[in-house]
């Protein structure tokens, strides 16, 4: 493979969040605006859940 | 004494068989090959276009991770769930196998990574293709 990505783990998970985000958002709602609500909504959890799951690791590291 | 029918219009609707129309049976077939395109071939372009932009963008950077791509095997079960996951790529799965796509090993975290989002393109392309079916049968718009 010529293309080479190397990401951070933030980055890579952050991307990730986004991929399922979107297709979340459009295969399990109905309407538009459900759509970008829950596609949001499932971003932000992920985004927090990393957050916290980081800071609970880093406690119980040190 | 007469039996009374309990159930709504809502529930029948949602108990009656679905006919298996030409398109109802096309368009999840074409959505597993060809990501988001169960969805174009029903109009819907915005959300076929967006479907086919993640999971192919997710699939090539897995591969550009150095991500694993699963080959059928009967070995350890967790490599058996990933070449089913692999599988629902589709076209990019069959390229992927033609061409030999993707790392031999998982020797790094990155590469690690990659052989996850590979497999969770796969994962859902198939929600992709479930939803493609239900806009097909008419339960959702």
């Amino acid at each position: 493979m010529i293309l080479l990505l190397q990401l951070s783990h933030f980055s890579a998970a952050a991307l990730f969040a986004l991929f399922f985000s979107v297709v979340f958002g459009i295969t399990q709602r109905n309407t538009t605006n459900e759509m970008i609500r829950y596609g949001a909504y499932c971003f932000a959890v992920a985004m927090i859940g990393m957050f916290l799951a980081g800071w609970a690791m880093w406690l119980l590291h040190h | 004494m007469a039996k009374t029918e309990t159930t709504t219009p809502a529930a029948q609707t949602a108990s009656a068989p679905v006919a298996l129309t030409p398109i109802a049976a096309l368009a999840p077939a074409i959505a597993w090959l060809i990501p988001g395109a169960g969805h174009l071939i029903q109009k819907r372009w915005i959300r076929g276009l967006l479907l086919m932009a993640c999971i192919v963008a997710m699939f090539v950077s897995g591969l550009a991770m150095e991500g694993k791509i699963y080959k059928p095997n009967t070995g350890d079960l967790l490599d058996i769930l990933g070449f089913i996951g692999d599988l629902g790529s589709g076209a990019l799965y069959i390229l992927g196998r033609i061409f030999e796509w993707g790392g031999a090993n998982i020797t790094t975290a990155g590469a690690d990574y990659g052989t996850k989002y590979i497999v969770v393109a796969g994962l859902l392309n198939i929600m992709a293709a479930v939803d493609a079916y239900h806009i097909a049968i008419g339960k959702k718009q």
